[in-house]
């Protein structure tokens, strides 16, 4: 793609300062850009830093956590220069976040109108009245029923689908140019799952938004993106279009990844297993941080990390086996 | 005679050749009392589970999918006893313990076990895991310290931890060693019988096959009866021999699993099948025609009248908020509660 991306991430590394002097590389040499009108999936499993990276670009990272270095740009500015007050005008009015868990994201003690309007007023100067306007036109807009009434409801008085509608209603509010999703549906039902999903695609069509969607669901990828990033131990391993990374998987945790996925169209006897567990953040071997788990794994795996490189029109893969030949993002 | 008094006698009769059914339910209900006002006096009910019969095989799997709230814990509780049933009757093994005691019901609880979601939750975490292994023999009193510890060492060795593990706290573990550790705490003492409640809905992937291959593993060799809840249903797929759809409490279609994910009956198993994002690579496959449902899960406590499933079904007719559907067997095992099957 030739245009400039909406989100450019360099290098970024996000460390947690732990006690007796360990340090959690939760996300450690993470590069990546989402570009206009793109879906672009992380996936990964629980631990592999998929959500620290979501926060990181949001800048909501806390104590004892810290980026330590890298950039993030939004169109021309490092949102790593920003000051505080310019961070809140970049969040809803270009970037919108939809986390797992909307319960957290809501605050119990408002009703949903007045954190609706509340957003609204943050980014745009209106009056109460065409705030209250605006959020009942966009309470419709995600689906919900009888909006006049919801507004006057609190966050606990909805189901789960129905907060993560408000969510990505509060989401879209300021119509940014990128929303990223955090497992929106994780915490939902599958029939949910669907519904969320589908408004979610029909919202980024409608206003023409990129959208990072992190996910553990290889399906949910399957289905919904253009492009895959696979994240392990705080890193990215491999990152191609998305019916290519499936079809033709490079690299062993992927490949792990896919085979110990039940199937729906054919019966096996026994899943394929990736032995072992994940490292701990603060405690990840020494070279390839797969290298503990991987059935191809060779004497250099366990000395040096391989780096991320080009081995297909953009299919990028992190492993000694595709060296050869392979050129540098 | 009755109809209903016929075909009661026909399922005794059933029942008294059928060697090899190891847990009959019959017309189970589970009622909750819902409290409100000041003085909480009971305003409500509400039916977690609403009139359910199935039968499980010796050896045989039985999956239970449902959305969350369709009742699927309830069910599990009640089957064995950890909760007691509103109506109906639960055999057995041959013996009723619907309204067996507590204390007549423990030398049957030895054969049916429990294995939870939530690994973390559901371990002791002051204890080692050789206490947590060895507590259920402690309780039931019949061995010696000795035989104990080799029986501990036997089902350790049988989930695949290791002997120096034992000394260590759950905290020292993983999700998908901890649940290792529960299900050796539930096969410490020879179940035949076991329930599995969403045993590999928090895990990742990878752990979650690790788990499902030694349950299958251990389920050839020990000879086990599963009934396995779960809401993912390539989980309960790759699992289970037959399998159950539940909404609102009660049973929309149960089926051998070829049947049901080949050819589900039930609209709503239909609509949860199509639901699921799929893999499919193969180029030749037309995009499948998803069915997608509207509105939410109708809350319990006010379930719609007729079919519960009315308010959210494409097909729903006249009949289905005037009647409630019931299930019927279409095909030989195969079971389905929607007026589009049945006369009348
Ligand atoms: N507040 C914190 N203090 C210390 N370590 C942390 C903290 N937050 C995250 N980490 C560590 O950073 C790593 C990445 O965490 P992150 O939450 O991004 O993973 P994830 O892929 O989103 O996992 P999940 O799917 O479980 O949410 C993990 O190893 C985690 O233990
Ligand atoms: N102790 C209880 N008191 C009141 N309601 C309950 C109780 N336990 C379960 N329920 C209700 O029963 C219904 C079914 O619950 P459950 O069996 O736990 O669902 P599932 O396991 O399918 O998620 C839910 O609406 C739940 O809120
Ligand atoms: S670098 Fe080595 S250990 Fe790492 S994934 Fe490749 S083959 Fe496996
Ligand atoms: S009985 Fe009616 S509403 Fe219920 S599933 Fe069948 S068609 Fe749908
Ligand atoms: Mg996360
Ligand atoms: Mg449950």
């Amino acid at each position: 793609m030739s245009s400039q991306p909406v989100l450019d991430v360099q290098k970024l590394k996000t460390y947690f300062y732990l006690e007796q002097e360990l340090v959690a590389k939760a996300v450690d040499d993470v590069s990546f850009s989402v570009y206009p009108g793109e879906t672009v999936a992380i996936v990964g499993e629980s631990g592999s830093g998929k959500s620290i990276t979501a926060l990181s670009i949001m800048q909501l990272i806390n104590k004892p956590g810290r980026i330590v270095e890298g950039s993030i740009h939004v169109k021309d500015k490092n949102l790593l220069n920003l000051k505080p007050k310019q961070m809140t005008a970049i969040r809803g009015n270009h970037i919108g976040m939809i986390f797992q868990e909307p319960m957290t994201a809501l605050n119990p003690v408002f009703t949903i109108g007045n954190q609706i309007t509340e957003m609204i007023r943050k980014h745009k100067k209106v009056s109460k009245q065409i705030a209250q306007l605006k959020a009942i036109e966009l309470l419709r807009i995600v689906g919900i029923p009888r909006p006049e009434q919801i507004i006057k409801e609190y966050p606990h008085q909805l189901s789960g689908g129905m907060r993560q509608r408000v969510m990505i209603a509060m989401a879209i509010s300021c119509e940014p140019e990128l929303i990223i999703a955090d497992e929106p549906t994780t915490a939902l039902d599958v029939t949910i799952q669907a519904q969320i999903l589908d408004l979610l695609l029909e919202m980024q069509q409608r206003y023409n938004m990129a959208l990072l969607l992190i996910t553990h669901d290889l399906g949910v990828v399957y289905e919904y993106t253009d492009k895959v990033i696979v994240m392990y131990g705080g890193q990215i391993v491999e990152q191609a279009p998305t019916k290519q990374l499936l079809s033709l998987t490079k690299h062993p945790y992927t490949k792990g990844l896919l085979s110990s996925l039940p199937k729906m169209d054919e019966d096996v006897e026994r899943l394929g297993t990736i032995q072992g567990t994940v490292p701990a953040a603060y405690n990840f071997p020494v070279g390839c941080r797969f290298s503990t788990r991987c059935p191809f794994v060779m004497e250099k795996c366990k000395q040096t990390n391989p780096e991320l490189l080009q081995n297909d029109t953009d299919h990028f893969v992190r492993c000694h086996l595709y060296e050869e030949g392979g050129e540098s993002q | 005679m009755t109809m209903l008094t016929k075909q009661q006698e026909a399922l005794d009769e059933k029942r008294s050749i059928d060697e090899d059914v190891l847990v009959e339910v019959r017309n189970v209900k589970k009622y909750f009392s819902i409290k409100g006002g000041i003085l909480q006096k009971t305003v409500g009910q509400l039916k977690a589970v609403d009139d359910v019969s199935f039968t499980i095989r010796k050896g045989e799997t039985l999956g239970i999918v449902g959305e969350s709230g369709s009742g699927k814990s309830t069910l599990g509780r009640v089957l064995i006893r950890l909760l007691d049933s509103t109506a109906g009757q639960i055999i057995f093994n041959q013996t009723d313990i619907t309204n067996l005691r507590q204390r007549q019901i423990r030398p049957i609880r030895e054969d049916m076990q429990m294995v939870f979601q939530d690994p973390f939750a559901s371990l002791n975490s002051k204890m080692s895991i050789e206490q947590l292994i060895e507590e259920p023999l402690l309780v039931q009193g019949k061995l010696a310290k000795a035989a104990r510890k080799e029986k501990v060492l036997e089902v350790l060795e049988k989930v695949g931890l290791r002997k120096d593990d034992l000394q260590k706290y759950p905290h020292e573990f993983s999700g998908g060693q901890r649940q290792r550790i529960s299900i050796a705490r539930a096969l410490v003492l020879n179940p035949k019988f076991v329930i599995c409640d969403e045993p590999v809905s928090a895990l990742d992937v990878s752990i979650q096959a690790q788990v499902l291959n030694l349950m299958k593993d251990l389920q050839g060799d020990l000879g086990l009866t599963y009934l396995f809840i779960a809401h993912d249903l390539s989980v309960v797929k790759h699992i289970s021999d037959r399998v159950a759809v539940m909404y609102l409490g009660r049973f929309a279609e149960i089926a051998p699993k070829k049947q049901l994910y080949e050819k589900a009956l039930h609209p709503y198993t239909q609509a949860l099948l199509s639901s699921i994002p799929t893999i499919d690579l193969n180029v030749g496959n037309a995009k499948k025609e998803k069915i997608k449902l509207e509105g939410d899960l109708p809350s319990p406590a006010n379930p719609p009248s007729g079919c519960t499933f009315r308010t959210r079904c494409p097909k729903a007719h006249d009949r289905c908020a005037v009647d409630r559907p019931e299930l019927l067997e279409i095909e030989k095992d195969h079971f389905v509660a929607c007026h589009l099957y049945s006369e009348g």
